[in-house]
């Protein structure tokens, strides 16, 4: 028997749009983007072996403006992935599938994860000032 | 009617000779992960405006160090199970899938090498 014609999934444009669709998509986005915020970690483990002078340089490159505005990106991922994960953990555990309760974890990671970035991102500044 | 045999039913492996093992241990790594990114989260912001020495004051501490490795260990190997679904899902040519998987997956384990070597050097250097 050839391979294909075995069924597949239809296509996601038959489906009618529902926003909890762009939160399931930006969860692998978001991953995706924090795979290359693990580069970073790295990036910055290294610097930190390999002496000050070097470590001022990727210092200097992350506090420059596209530098923050990454980060910023990356907080916001951050936060959304951990928040949106554990979204995904209570369903393993079988809680929060019912429509109105799957909305209101959304709205509700959402939230969390823009007030998680603003809360980190104000320290950072207020420590800054001082 | 199930075609598969009595054993192949109890082991409970499915097509992929591998069960739940991958979705398992996704749960898992994501599990070790929340308090990680957390404590990750606020060490970074602590050390926003620091230089080359009260880094790697910070990572010389025996907790920051372990920390940082645990954090190593369980964040790669999550990442690599991720990147690997969705390779799988986007990339349909075998021959390209299993090269971009093992690249990807090469690639993951040197920089998580690279990282906890890093750690180290600071941390004992």
């Amino acid at each position: 028997m050839g391979t294909r014609s075995r069924p597949l999934s239809p296509h996601l444009q038959v489906y009618r749009f529902e926003w909890t669709m762009l939160l399931s998509i930006t969860h692998r986005i978001t991953g995706v983007g924090l795979a290359v915020g693990g580069v970073l970690l790295f990036w910055w483990l290294l610097a930190l072996a390999v002496g000050p002078a070097y470590f001022s340089v990727v210092q200097a490159i992350l506090s420059s403006w596209i530098g923050r505005l990454l980060l910023l990106g990356w907080t916001w991922a951050m936060f959304y992935h951990l928040c949106n994960g554990i979204r995904h953990l209570c369903w393993d555990i079988g809680w929060g599938f019912e429509i109105k309760t799957a909305r209101n974890s959304g709205l509700l990671v959402l939230a969390g994860s823009i007030l998680l970035t603003l809360a980190s991102w104000m320290a950072i500044y207020a420590m800054r000032g001082a | 009617m199930n075609l598969r045999s009595p054993l192949a039913r109890a082991r409970g492996l499915g097509a992929a000779h591998n069960g739940t093992n991958h979705w398992w241990v996704q749960r898992l790594t994501s599990i070790a992960l929340a308090p990680l990114m957390l404590w990750i989260a606020y060490s970074f912001i602590s050390l926003a405006t620091s230089d080359h020495a009260a880094a790697s004051a910070w990572l010389r501490s025996p907790i920051n160090a372990i920390l940082m490795l645990a954090l190593i260990a369980t964040l790669f190997h999550h990442m690599q199970l991720g990147l690997q679904v969705v390779i799988e899902d986007y990339v349909h040519s075998p021959g390209r899938k299993f090269l971009t998987l093992i690249t990807m997956k090469f690639g993951t384990i040197l920089l998580a090498i690279g990282a906890a070597f890093a750690v180290l050097k600071v941390a004992f250097g």
